[in-house]
């Protein structure tokens, strides 16, 4: 079964601005997902929807088969949100912030105390049981809605860049959290800046710019389109067919100009010395950029 | 248990110790305010005013003075705790949550009603150093005391939806309710007035409310009991309705 499942997703927000236009999305159940995207582009916005924090213009949202429409209550038991933006009550105590959670999803008061219990030592956050939330620090904020999200146990926990602002140590051990939660069965999307990110957690990735899902991919798949360079060159004798060379992609965009694309560990002698060989003589050349490998230098931009 | 229940009761337990840990500013003030009521109206001036509906002015005043601050507590508590909600955007936890709309508004509203009846609690206990109260009917002392707290818990809640600003959430005790408190028969008899303003108080709801609670405690008022619970019952229905549809269309809390 499908864990998510969007379709002709849109959001026009009040002023007009129209933050999503038509998602189409199929997250398969067990997967850890990433949705990488610059700011902007429309994230938080999708998953606003999907949590029912934000209304949807159109379209359709299923959460393992629950129509958002038709069920909303049987979307929102089978999802934990960990959203961008601190939104617990900054003067409660960081135990009833989680007992409370769980008692909105119906969890009876002992059992929800239990559970808070274990979920906040999981999180290391037990000494801090006592303290008022505006009192942590920014990654133990963090790691409290985490610890709230999951008090109930749902089958899909969504988190919005969850790492942001936290630093290397507790980024490590909270990938290593995830992926453990990942291995036991829970389905994981999370939003990212960071290409590192995505790559060290996700299986799967969508990116998503301006309101549309740009690309969609297995991650190995996308990383090897990434790592690879499209050359353009202009030839001074028309070609008929373009020569095979081992490795590499060659095709004819017309008579007198050749694309090859070039995987990054191979070197450009190599082709020069096979295109030497076959007689083909290069007056010009361009490095084709992708608007995916655009999108990612934008994105690395932003880590760096 | 059910669930819808233990959310409930999640939110009654979470608003009764938000004002229970703040006491001093939820409960403290009514009592303070209160008591210098009774000493300057009631002691100082009541003796000069003299009897109002043949009862000592003490004695006429202090179930107005109780309900008075019954409205404004209930109001307020519900008005702050959700508009602090909205604004901390911890409303979201519920939002998230398997938590039906009704089971919002009943939440939030119940914390307004424990907090009117802890306050007229502790405010009637004031009074009852000045007055002698012996209930002529503690049961409908009682259910005016909720229906009453009902309505403005819930008119509080509706002004936190709407409410964008904390300036936003003391116009309407400021520009609405006060007004209506003082002319709504607290401080006098509406027989006093002339024809045409005892026609135009009798739009003012807080005024059914005032003489149903002063029927409670005496058994006297100005206006028939059964239409006076009528009234209430009718703005707890409309004023619900109208908050569960703000809720629906997620105006003011979802964007
Ligand atoms: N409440 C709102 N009202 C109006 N416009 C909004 C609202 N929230 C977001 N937007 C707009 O919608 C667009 C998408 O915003 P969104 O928050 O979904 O982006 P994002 O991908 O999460 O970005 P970031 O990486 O910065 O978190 C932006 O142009 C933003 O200005
Ligand atoms: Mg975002």
């Amino acid at each position: 079964m499908d864990a998510l499942e969007l379709q002709d997703l849109r959001k026009t927000y009040r002023g007009g601005h129209e933050a999503l236009k038509g998602i189409e999305l199929c997250v398969p159940e067990g997967e850890f997902f990433a949705l990488l995207g610059p700011n902007g582009a429309g994230k938080s916005t999708a998953i606003g929807i999907i949590a029912s924090l934000v209304t949807k213009t159109s379209g359709r949202v299923r959460v393992f088969g629950h129509d958002l429409d038709r069920d909303p209550m049987g979307v929102r038991r089978a999802i934990g949100l960990v959203p961008q933006e601190f939104n617990f009550n900054q003067f409660e105590p960081v135990e009833e912030i989680v007992i409370n959670q769980a008692g909105f999803q119906g969890i009876p008061r002992r059992e929800a105390r239990a559970r808070a219990e274990s979920e906040l030592r999981q999180l290391d956050l037990w000494d801090k049981r006592r303290v008022s939330a505006r009192e942590l620090s920014g990654g133990m904020k963090r790691r409290l809605m985490i610890a709230r999200a999951l008090v109930h146990r749902p089958p899909l926990l969504i988190l919005d860049e969850p790492t942001a602002g936290v630093d290397v140590e507790i980024r490590n051990s909270m990938w290593e959290f995830l992926q453990d939660l990942n291995r036991q069965g829970t389905t994981i999307i999370l939003t990212t800046h960071y290409l590192e990110e995505a790559e060290a957690l996700c299986r799967h990735i969508a990116i998503i710019d301006h309101g549309r899902i740009v690309e969609n991919a297995n991650m190995l798949e996308l990383l090897t389109r990434l790592h690879q360079e499209i050359l353009v060159l202009n030839l001074r004798q028309p070609l008929r067919e373009p020569p095979a060379i081992e490795g590499m992609t060659l095709r004819c965009l017309d008579p007198l100009t050749l694309e090859v694309v070039v995987r990054r560990d191979q070197s450009f002698n190599r082709l020069f010395c096979e295109l030497e060989r076959h007689g083909i003589e290069v007056l010009s050349l361009r490095n084709k950029k992708s608007r995916l490998e655009q999108l990612f230098m934008n994105l690395l931009g932003n880590a760096a | 248990m059910n669930a819808y229940w233990i959310a409930f009761q999640t939110i009654v337990v979470k608003e009764t110790m938000r004002f229970v840990r703040i006491w001093p500013q939820t409960v403290l003030p009514a009592v303070v305010t209160t008591t210098l009521y009774f000493i300057i109206f009631g002691r100082l001036m009541g003796e000069r005013i003299g009897p109002m509906d043949q009862m000592a002015y003490i004695d006429f005043i202090a179930p107005g003075m109780i309900l008075m601050t019954v409205i404004t507590n209930s109001y307020a508590n519900v008005v702050s705790s959700f508009y602090s909600g909205k604004f901390q955007r911890h409303v979201e936890e519920l939002l998230v949550a398997p938590v039906p709309n009704g089971v919002i508004l009943a939440g939030y509203v119940c914390g307004g009603i424990l907090r009117g009846l802890a306050v007229g609690l502790a405010v009637g206990g004031v009074a009852a150093w000045f007055v002698d109260f012996h209930p002529h009917s503690p049961l409908l002392v009682l259910l005016v005391f909720v229906l009453t707290s009902a309505v403005f818990a819930t008119g509080g809640f509706i002004n936190a939806v709407f409410a964008n600003s904390f300036d936003d959430i003391s116009i309407v005790p400021t520009f609405v309710l006060t007004p209506l408190t003082y002319l709504g028969g607290v401080f006098y008899s509406i027989d006093l007035l002339p024809a045409v303003w005892q026609k135009v108080s009798l739009f003012n709801p807080i005024l059914y409310m005032v003489n149903a609670f002063r029927y409670g405690i005496y058994g006297v008022s100005d206006i028939a009991i059964g239409w006076a619970l009528a009234i209430m019952l009718g703005f707890l229905a409309s004023l619900s309705a109208v908050a569960l549809y703000l809720l629906h269309k997620g105006i003011g809390i979802k964007s």
